[in-house]
């Protein structure tokens, strides 16, 4: 089928893609713009790795057409890094080993900043309630769970 | 795997989407995508135009009029979680929807594309059932308000014609002295129940069940009210005994099949089991 043009927002740029109907998001980020850090796991929407930010709001990137960003902002895991530090998130998945292959970190991540910053008193409970649509085959979760309690502090603080 | 090919519309009226689906009987309609997409990545449909409804205005309104709860069929769950008029005028609903799916498939699933997806697990379809909803549909030939009894055909079925859209649901908001209950089990977080139960009465004054309302939930090969422990509870005062008498009924009335899952007498007592603990929790009685 012939591409559609569209235009939208990543990771605070103004993009333009030409896309065909089919391409899911998370193909057009990573092939189209090389932004390779939103993973494809399953590309039917069990695994949660392909998670971005879609105004603001985590959703699956492999169950959306990339036309249908069009007129929307988007934020990969390369928006919520910076070059000079480490994240609170980033910080906290290090200090207590919340990954090992790293496949599911991407997903993990997007999903707990979106919780955090919209819920920074997020309890255990609420943590993987939220997180419970992203899976891990390696950590066993615990220490995902640890590391996201753990990054509270700085999403309350910047609350303050 | 990559989705078939397929062309792609995104009317910005109700009109336009109508006539593209009803110009090409192979077109669909693409709401949040979160069981669409999944059905194209698996390959289960090579439909040749997806007419995403996400651009038009008004779908996805959340009103209440005259005593009724309308709600847009474009609401995503998150949105109609998060309404002050569902928290206030549907509770069960609103406890119905933290069982759907997860955070991320919130965010973008809409009701519209529930209720028309029409699996025999979607939690919104027995809060629909039980709570006598009306599912509101424009077609070519206009609007209809169909009864949720007359709504769901089959598993994945409706009385929806071809081209005819969902464009709301209505419900009966919830009286406040009205007694709920909600339960189910799945596998794991998130996923399709195995079974669930949505169950609702009203206490007359003398402490008796009144008019109760069972809908079953993934059990069976479509959603469906359960009338037989219905009869049993009417009447009756509240009590173990009386909550487990209508359970049995339940588990003898759900036509469970055998799958992947379980075995189909474990799916019926699961559905007994259901009923048991959304009946306990509307009676606020701890099961031993
Ligand atoms: C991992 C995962 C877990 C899930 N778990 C659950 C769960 O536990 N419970 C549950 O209920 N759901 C669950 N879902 C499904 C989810 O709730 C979907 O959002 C919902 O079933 C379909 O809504 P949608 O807006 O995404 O529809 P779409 O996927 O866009 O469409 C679904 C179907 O409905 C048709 N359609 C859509 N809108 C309309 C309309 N307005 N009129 C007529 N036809 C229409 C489409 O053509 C298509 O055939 C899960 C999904 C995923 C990916
Ligand atoms: S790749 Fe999107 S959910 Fe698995
Ligand atoms: S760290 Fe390997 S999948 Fe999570």
């Amino acid at each position: 089928m012939p591409t559609l043009p569209i235009d939208c927002t990543v990771n605070g740029a103004a993009t333009h893609l030409d896309v065909a109907p089919r391409t899911i998001l998370a193909d057009a980020l990573r092939q189209d713009l090389g932004l390779t850090g939103t993973h494809v796991g399953c590309a039917h929407g069990s695994c949660g790795a392909c998670t971005i930010l879609l105004d603001g709001a985590a959703v699956r990137s492999c169950l959306m057409l990339a036309v249908q960003a069009a007129g929307h902002a988007i934020t990969t895991i390369e928006g919520l890094s910076n070059p000079d530090a480490l994240t609170p998130l980033q910080a906290a998945f290090r200090k207590h080993g919340a990954l090992q292959c790293g496949f599911c970190t991407p997903g993990m991540i997007v999903t707990a900043h979106a919780l955090l910053s919209a819920n920074p008193d997020a309890d255990a409970d609420t943590i993987r309630d939220m997180l419970s649509g992203n899976l891990c085959r390696c950590t066993g979760y615990i220490s995902i769970i640890e590391a996201v309690l753990d990054a509270r502090a700085a999403y309350q603080e910047a609350r303050a | 795997m990559k989705l078939p090919d397929f062309t792609y519309a995104a009317p910005t009226d109700l009109r336009g989407a109508i006539s593209l689906l009803a110009a090409d009987p192979a077109a669909r309609a693409l709401a949040g995508g979160q069981s669409l997409i999944p059905v194209l990545a698996f390959r289960l449909g090579a439909p040749s135009m997806l007419v995403d409804l996400s651009n038009i205005a008004d779908l996805d309104k959340i009103e209440v009029n005259n005593a009724r709860l309308r709600i847009g069929a474009m609401a995503r769950w998150a949105a109609v979680a998060e309404s002050p008029l569902v928290h206030t005028h549907h509770p069960l609903l609103r406890a119905a929807i933290s069982h759907v799916a997860h955070y991320q498939v919130r965010n973008r699933g809409t009701i519209g594309g529930s209720l028309a997806h029409a699996d025999p697990a979607a939690e919104l379809a027995a809060v629909a059932l039980a709570c006598d909803a009306t599912i509101i549909a424009q077609g070519p030939q206009g609007q209809r308000r169909i009864a949720v009894a007359d709504f769901f055909c089959g598993a994945l079925t409706t009385a929806l014609t071809p081209a005819e859209l969902v464009i709301a649901l209505e419900l009966p908001c919830m009286p406040t002295d009205l007694r709920w209950g909600f339960a189910e089990f799945a596998r794991r977080r998130g996923d399709f129940a195995l079974a669930g139960a949505v169950v609702h009465f009203s206490l007359d004054a003398a402490g008796a069940i009144i008019n109760p309302h069972i809908a079953g939930i993934g059990a069976s090969d479509r959603p469906r009210r359960l009338t037989a422990p219905e009869t049993v509870l009417a009447g009756q005062a509240p009590s173990l005994a009386i909550l487990r008498a209508a359970a049995d009924v339940a588990t003898a009335e759900t036509d469970a099949a055998d799958d992947l899952h379980g075995s189909a007498a474990y799916r019926r007592s699961l559905a007994g089991t259901m009923v048991l603990r959304a009946l306990a929790d509307a009676c606020a009685i701890t099961l031993p």
